[in-house]
């Protein structure tokens, strides 16, 4: 047994390695800061639409086609004469509403499917395996492009098309994470201590390999928003005339040479949204991993 | 603890009655664990069907006795990892008997029989949840076992932790807070919440520093004492538990070929391959690398296990007879099996080489 004099230093050197091994406090990481700020304003911007917007997005005013910034229309009107700050403004709802939605549908599919597949093995997960190997055979966009127009455009099919062709990806990064964690000790020791295979999977896999999920989630929104904007630019996105970026820069590039703000700052505003939500995921990993944290 | 000395410690600090008159706590029979690694189309054609098949385990004879350390010593590959799996539950022998005080353990255990048999991990960065604080992670055990009732549950885990000495501010720490020998320490409360009776330490210093490894290993002298734990301690390395155990069981191959009080072990070793493992401690004192004989060459392949006596292409006292005859182990004095035909001569032959 320790002396008084060593135990008395065992603790001394515990509380000194509990303090220098603190957590850094999640405010102080700059890319997760920089993430909050930019996607935080975008989201208010998409929340207080109808009161940021000078315009009803949708209005024409055929007698004031293709302005210029003025004061009355900063960002100058469209070819339908409506004014194109407002419709940036109504437009980060949309895009931003169905980039959200978008991921969380097979986030949620593909995860389930592959922390079970991962976690039982066997059959389950070779079938499970085929069919997601088959869906990567495809490339992302001829795929969601054939299925939005089995569907037919609009918000919902845009969604169940993301979705069907996007779960794969969640269902891979977290089957590949379940058969990582599955094999540590911790899950063998829960085992031990008589846990049931779903309290495993959901208390003790689930939290150390939802993170590489969640991250990828963040990267799949700007690949989501870009998808919108590239179906709405090829005139299978939102149907007219809803204000919606990837339609905006469509309807732009007509004038390029004479109004380049009608295409530029909409594009702008899908790089902005792709890098708050770049930092995000960036800043989320370094938080959602306890022990790369320094 | 001190640094191994040249002479074991003579005498066994508690229990040093015969602890033959408890039924033992844990007894494994005629264990056996094999592999059929699957074979590739080519080296089946080529083959004609033969499978590959890994003996990790082969007739493994071994019983734990209440309220001893009982230490397991192999070289890497040896098997002893696996019998220790095996006998948490957490791999199934493909052959044999395993006893909990006399009773036949069922294969599949349910809740309250694993609860009985509890582990320590080699590495406590593996072992621990990282995302569990030590508080939540021992709870969670308390609560499912009912060890406590729920408004006891933060004193027993405070309680917990003071036995395995560390303090109470752990409780809503992170594992990545601690270093390697706290952690290790959490990882034996962890194993300790659930009122086990028998602990099951699978090389549990060997990945901590040289200078924590002792500590540790007085902690579980300590818990021994205290709880009246039955302890098999695996090691692959005799020195490490040369104050610890009772008794040591060595293991080669698959197979235990000794069982003999730590004391008569070092003092009167009856398998050459013990024997070897003993010269192979570093010691202090220059004039007695002369009389240590050393190994030649690796541990056979556990797919291709020799005939006869499994460790006689290595052994300096094989006779004809040990290429022929597959030792069984005996006993060859009082407390002391030994699975060698040339047991009894070993003695005289050990000096007469020097």
């Amino acid at each position: 047994m320790m002396s008084p004099a060593e135990l008395l230093n065992a603790r001394l050197q515990q509380r000194r390695a509990l303090r220098s091994r603190s957590i850094k406090p999640w405010y102080r990481n700059g890319a997760l800061m920089a993430g909050i700020v930019i996607v935080g304003a975008l989201v208010l911007i998409a929340v207080l639409a109808p009161l940021l917007a000078p315009y009803d997005p949708i209005a024409q005013d055929l007698r004031n086609t293709l302005a210029s910034p003025s004061a009355e229309h900063w960002l100058g009107t469209d070819k339908f004469g409506r004014d194109i700050l407002s419709r940036l403004i109504w437009g980060a709802q949309v895009d931003l509403r169905v980039g959200f939605l978008a991921v969380l549908i097979p986030f949620v599919f593909g995860s389930v499917l592959g922390a079970i597949a991962g976690y039982f093995g066997g059959w389950l997960d070779t079938i499970l395996m085929r069919i997601v190997d088959v869906f990567f055979a495809f490339p992302f966009y001829v795929m969601v492009i054939v299925l939005v127009f089995i569907f037919g455009s609009g918000e919902a099919s845009i969604y169940l098309a993301i979705a069907a062709v996007s779960w794969v990806s969640y269902a891979k990064i977290v089957r590949g994470e379940v058969l990582v964690a599955k094999k540590q000790d911790y899950v063998t020791a829960a085992r031990l201590g008589g846990m049931s295979h779903g309290r495993i999977l959901v208390k003790h896999i689930g939290p150390n390999v939802l993170s590489q999920a969640i991250i990828y989630g963040m990267s799949d929104i700007v690949m989501d928003i870009m998808a919108i904007v590239t179906l709405g630019y090829l005139g299978l996105g939102i149907a007219p005339p809803t204000a919606e970026w990837g339609s905006m820069i469509n309807d732009g590039q007509e004038f390029i040479t004479t109004q380049w703000q009608q295409a530029t700052i909409p594009g702008l505003m899908v790089v902005v949204a792709s890098l708050g939500l770049s930092f995000l995921g960036d800043g989320l990993s370094d938080l959602l991993s306890p022990e790369r944290r320094k | 603890m001190t640094m191994p000395e040249a002479q074991p410690l003579e005498g066994r600090p508690l229990n040093a009655e015969p602890l033959a008159v408890d039924p033992p706590v844990l007894r494994v029979a005629n264990l056996a664990k094999s592999y059929d690694l699957p074979t590739s189309l080519l080296s089946r054609i080529a083959r004609r069907g033969d499978k590959a098949t890994l003996r990790a385990l082969d007739g493994v004879e071994l019983q734990l006795n209440r309220g001893e350390i009982l230490a397991l010593v192999g070289e890497s590959g040896s098997g002893k990892s696996t019998l220790a799996k095996i006998l948490v539950g957490s791999t199934a022998a493909t052959a044999g008997e395993i006893e909990y005080h006399g009773a036949p353990m069922p294969a599949r255990r349910g809740k309250d029989d694993s609860r009985r048999i509890q582990m320590v991990f080699q590495d406590p960065y593996s072992s621990l949840n990282p995302r569990l604080t030590v508080g939540a992670m021992l709870r969670e055990l308390l609560v499912l076992h009912s060890i406590v009732p729920a408004k006891q549950v933060r004193e027993e885990s405070k309680r917990l932790l003071n036995l395995v000495g560390l303090e109470e501010d752990a409780l809503d720490a992170y594992p990545s807070q601690f270093s390697g020998g706290q952690r290790q320490r959490i990882a034996i409360a962890r194993a300790l919440a659930v009122r086990p009776d028998i602990l099951i330490a699978d090389e549990p210093v060997s990945a901590l520093d040289v200078s924590v490894q002792a500590t540790v290993l007085d902690l579980f002298a300590t818990l021994r004492r205290d709880l009246g734990l039955s302890i098999l301690f695996v090691a692959h390395n005799l020195a490490v538990v040369q104050h610890l155990s009772d008794r040591v069981a060595v293991m080669y191959l698959g197979r235990i070929v000794e069982v003999a009080e730590t004391a008569e072990l070092f003092r009167n070793p009856r398998h050459p391959y013990t024997r070897a493992l003993i010269d192979s401690i570093p010691r202090m004192s220059a004039g007695s690398v002369t009389e240590a004989f050393q190994l030649e060459g690796e541990p056979p392949s556990p797919f291709d296990v020799p005939s006869g006596c499994r460790f006689n292409p290595r052994c300096p006292y094989a006779v004809d007879a040990c290429r022929t005859t597959d030792p069984v182990l005996e006993t060859v004095a009082p407390a002391h099996l030994s699975a060698c035909i040339r047991a009894s001569e070993l003695t005289e032959l050990a000096v007469a080489r020097v």
